[in-house]
């Protein structure tokens, strides 16, 4: 069923009793061409651009909960490509504009915003910092301003401007930024690649990789030995575990995020704005909610909940910048667990074994690449050749001194 | 994870007082390994889910690095020992 304003009105006639389920329910079938490990937002978008873009349909996604229960259900929805580096910069901002034409292309309501996003500096050596990645920005077409303090105070009044420790000074600007309705992303895609005849299995876990002369032959799951031709992990904070079986090394450390939401209030953060100096950054959601969030919890954690420190410390840092948020009650805070990488950047490369092929190492900023990550790992799957803008996201990088640290922190995965 | 941490050296803090800096089981090469032993001891992590060794720093205590030893799922602590009593059975080759 095609998505539009003439079938909401018709199935609104008609007491809303005729919408079909989104997805189908199907049975593996015992092989595929290529099978997905990780039904979230990175490999259904995966399936979704093989089958649309490459014409790869006899796919299957095995997921071990439900469509879209890890990340993608769990992070805070922000979307950019403010980055500096050549090996980020090209990829996030072809993330970007297929986020702009993404509910057009998958027929899909995702909520796509883009209110813009601050990233606030507070000192002349931060100035510099952001007016540096903003160049860099523009070197690559990408729209970047660097505001002075009152042009932030004209956008965001509410900020805390003489802090006493970080009074704000500017911030950088990037127009088209946003946030989306995460959920809704996982949906569509998940949507979309059904109806192009993708099997999308949930509560199939896969237990094994089983391998013949070198090469991946299938995956032994809880629902049984599926074949296929071709294996892709995108499995997130579960990378390890899955590539394990693969005897796969990494450079992976797994570490728990948390993120907050308060009451709905009325509308009132109209951006997103990143507080680096303190560690924070927040937005508002349709629902009128604050989502916000700090850092990762520092030591390695495959558990989805976190500490009480690092919440005290979230709350501390927000009301630093928003005295106004002392007023506002939490309604929830969750954890997600962190693919995090030794140089903050992701992996979309081929493996030592020839038909395995992997996505991971997003650290916490997944969500963002989500359909660069599905459309250039489609790409390296289906042709066996990486995407031109995801080239400098290899697996042997570390080894061969290429690594792409945007931070600028070295191989200290907790730090990125 | 757990709130109170025991340091051999200042008894039980709480964690607030640590900070963390990493998997305490790759070992350090020796300065003539091949660079595929600094390569895997620099970016290679077993990254285990369940028991697990990390350094922590106890910074606003005996600013010792100590090793704890913990399970990363239950966050249950099983021991913590000082870095320079933690057996790393020699340097990889």
């Amino acid at each position: 069923m095609r998505y539009s304003a003439y079938s909401i009105f018709k199935e609104a006639l008609s007491g809303n009793r005729m919408w079909k389920p989104a997805w189908r329910e199907p049975q593996p079938k015992p092989h595929y061409d290529v099978i997905i490990v990780g039904g979230g937002g990175h490999g259904l978008a995966t399936a979704y651009y093989l089958a649309k873009e490459f014409g790869i349909t006899n796919v299957a996604v095995l997921e071990k909960g439900y469509l879209g229960s890890g990340n993608v259900g769990r992070n805070t929805t922000i979307i950019r490509s403010n980055y500096l580096l050549e090996g980020n910069n090209p990829f996030y901002e072809f993330s970007l504009k297929l986020w702009e034409g993404l509910e057009r292309d998958f027929n899909y309501n995702a909520m796509v915003s883009q209110r813009g996003i601050l990233n606030l500096f507070h000192s002349d050596g931060q100035r510099d910092a952001h007016a540096r990645k903003g160049n860099g920005m523009r070197i690559h077409g990408v729209d970047a301003e660097l505001l002075d303090r009152e042009q932030v105070r004209r956008k965001a009044p509410y900020l805390n401007f003489d802090h006493a420790r970080f009074p704000i000074m500017g911030a950088l600007y990037q127009k088209r930024a946003g946030t989306v309705r995460h959920d809704a992303v996982a949906w569509g895609y998940g949507r979309g690649a059904d109806a192009r005849g993708v099997d999308l299995i949930q509560h199939c876990e896969v237990t094994g990789i089983r391998r013949e002369n070198g090469l991946v032959v299938g995956v032994e799951t809880t629902r049984g030995f599926i074949g296929c031709n071709k294996l892709a992990l995108a499995a997130a904070g579960n990378t390890t575990t899955v590539g394990r079986m693969a005897d796969l090394e990494l450079p992976i450390e797994t570490h728990v995020l948390q993120a907050f939401v308060s009451e709905g209030l009325k509308p009132v953060v109209d951006h997103v704005i990143t507080y680096g100096a303190g560690h924070f950054y927040i937005s508002q959601s349709d629902k009128g909610g604050l989502v916000f969030g700090a850092e990762i919890d520092f030591y390695s954690s495959y558990a989805q909940r976190g500490n009480l420190q690092t919440v005290e410390h979230t709350m501390e840092e927000g009301v630093s910048l928003i005295p106004g948020l002392s007023r506002a009650k939490v309604l929830r805070s969750w954890g997600g667990v962190m693919d995090m990488s030794m140089d903050g950047s992701p992996i979309i490369d081929r493996t030592p074994i020839d038909n395995l092929y992997l996505n991971c190492g997003w650290c916490y900023g997944g969500f963002k690449a989500t359909p660069a990550s599905g459309f250039c790992f489609a790409h390296l799957i289906a042709k066996n050749e990486t995407h031109h803008v995801s080239r400098f996201m290899r697996l042997d990088r570390f080894e061969r001194g290429y690594t792409i640290d945007e931070a600028g922190r070295g191989p200290q995965p907790n730090l990125h | 994870m757990a709130s109170l941490i025991t340091c051999p050296h200042c008894g039980t803090r709480p964690k607030e007082e640590f900070s963390i800096r990493g998997a305490a089981a790759p070992k350090r090469p020796s300065p003539t390994a091949k660079d595929e032993a600094w390569h895997r001891y620099v970016y290679v992590r077993d990254n285990p889910k369940g028991r697990y060794e990390e350094y922590w720093h106890h910074e606003a205590g005996c600013r010792r690095f100590l090793v704890v030893e913990r399970d990363n799922l239950t966050h249950e602590v099983f021991g913590v020992t000082d870095a320079a009593e933690f057996k790393r059975g020699g340097a990889a080759e």
